[in-house]
């Protein structure tokens, strides 16, 4: 499984850092960007689907067959 | 352009689809049930009160409206058109004042610059530099009532916190953080269907910011009013022009004190009717960061409007240029298109994209400062407090329009 955050869509709420710390990152100004390249590790399926949902602006992607 | 005056209306409201009151008294009390009535029968309802505006209510139409910032312009923010204040701003003071509050009242390119000089204060890390302080703060105002078995959750502690942190941040004294209470009210609240209150309250607020603000030039220190005479972002000027740093200063202080009051007002507010929840936080303190974000959902306190910047049909409705829309957030919190169960408080919840701090470019930048003074306003009164209920649920009063929240809420312990 695979997460990417689309940098032009992110407006910083920070709800996928706080469902999902092990996935993300945040910039200075609190932009989100996925850590290791998106790679879902194994047991956090679940957190990096809650990351999805709950972004305001559907800034986050996943595919999960990658 | 000449601007009519506001039709007021006092006659009460018999159809919310085409003559909706947001400061009618039952509608300020409980909108809720309006809100799914015009969802379903109207989802962007208009009225002509208040210099007219449009209202969308459902999760799909704030976010795409929030979305078209070239159509749906920031420039006034205010959800009243009460017309021109009757008195006039002194000439070498008309420059200084004449900026708006960026970046909230502005669209890109400025908008963009003047959000990235701010955004870098109010990130999580930057915000927790403030926990300690609010704590200590929401303690020893517990402190004051405790004994007494009685208090107002609004007024003696919901009120009290806010107005102290964003003046910490701002490095301005904070034994004047009644006065600035009374000022932002009077902007924010009373202000908003009188033009001469409101711009008399803005005028106070504004004539202290620019004193603090030649202060700091003398002497920086530490806090965000002298970070900004200095702060730098691409595409912004260099350095940053005064004005732009007192009407950035405005807003943090009229944002940062209504709002995030409101917010832990409404949330004692359904603490204190719903024990369950607060023992569930007693029992399980893990779930303040998911409950906090369920509380802001339900009661999500802020309406910001746009305006049009030119005549264009939405979903139907003829907009003409300089309408407003009500960017009504709280009624998308609410929409059941995209919550299971809205008008539930759930506070494990585990999907809530609510929209509380809005959506788009214009995303509330105190976000972060709101949420750390929501949860541990919460987690500190619960710790003394575990145990407590409305004195009197009909005697609990309410602010409406552009900012909801309790302002009378009198709980016994």
């Amino acid at each position: 499984m695979r997460i990417k955050v689309v940098t032009e869509k992110c407006e910083g709420h920070n709800r996928c850092f706080v469902v999902a710390a092990e996935l993300f990152e945040l910039d200075d100004s609190g932009y989100a960007h996925e850590v290791d390249d998106g790679k879902v590790p194994a047991g956090l399926e679940e957190k990096a689907r809650l990351s999805v949902t709950n972004c305001p602006e559907q800034a986050i992607t996943i595919d999960e067959d990658a | 352009m000449t601007t009519e005056p506001a039709k007021t209306h006092t006659e009460p409201v018999k159809d919310w689809a085409t003559d909706y009151d947001i400061f009618d008294a039952g509608y300020v009390k409980d909108p809720f049930p309006t809100w799914d009535d015009l969802r379903e029968k109207c989802p962007v309802a208009r009225t002509e009160r208040w210099g007219g505006s449009w209202m969308p209510t459902t999760y799909e139409d704030l976010r795409k409206i929030a979305a078209e910032i070239g159509i749906f312009s920031s420039r006034n923010p205010l959800v009243a058109n009460v017309g021109e204040p009757t008195a006039v701003v002194e000439a070498d003071l008309e420059e200084q004042f004449s900026v708006g509050a960026p970046p909230i009242s502005s669209d890109p390119p400025i908008h963009t610059w003047s959000r990235a000089l701010l955004l870098p204060k109010f990130s999580i890390k930057e915000v927790a530099r403030y926990e300690d302080e609010t704590r200590e703060l929401c303690r020893s105002l517990i402190d004051g009532f405790v004994d007494k078995g009685r208090a107002d959750a609004a007024a003696d502690y919901a009120q009290q916190i806010p107005s102290r942190v964003i003046a910490s941040m701002l490095g301005i004294p904070q034994e004047r953080a009644d006065e600035f209470t009374e000022w932002v009210r009077g902007f924010l609240e009373y202000g908003l269907t009188n033009v001469d209150i409101r711009s008399g309250s803005a005028m106070q607020i504004l004539t202290f910011l620019f004193e603090q603000i030649q202060e700091r030039k003398a002497n920086p220190g530490d806090d965000l009013i002298s970070y900004l005479l200095q702060a730098k972002a691409d595409g912004a000027p260099d350095p940053i022009p005064e004005p732009h740093v007192l009407g950035t200063c405005f807003l943090l202080l009229v944002a940062g004190i209504d709002t995030t009051w409101s917010s832990i007002g409404s949330a004692m507010w359904h603490l204190a009717q719903n024990p369950d929840d607060c023992k569930r936080l007693i029992d399980e303190p893990e779930l303040i960061t998911s409950a906090v974000e369920e509380l802001l959902r339900a009661y999500a306190p802020v309406t910001m409007a746009r305006e049009v910047t030119r005549d264009a049909e939405y979903e139907g409705c003829p907009m003409k240029e300089n309408d407003k829309i009500l960017m009504n957030f709280p009624a998308a919190n609410r929409d059941p298109e995209k919550f299971e169960n809205p008008d539930e408080v759930i506070l494990d919840r585990k999907v809530n994209p609510h929209i509380a701090f809005g959506v788009g470019i214009h995303r509330c930048a105190g976000s972060n400062l709101a949420r750390m003074e929501m949860k541990v306003a919460i987690e500190e009164w619960l710790k003394r407090i575990p145990e407590f209920r409305l004195e009197d649920p009909e005697a609990v009063t309410w602010a409406g329009g552009q900012v909801r929240g309790p302002r009378k809420c009198a709980v016994v312990f």
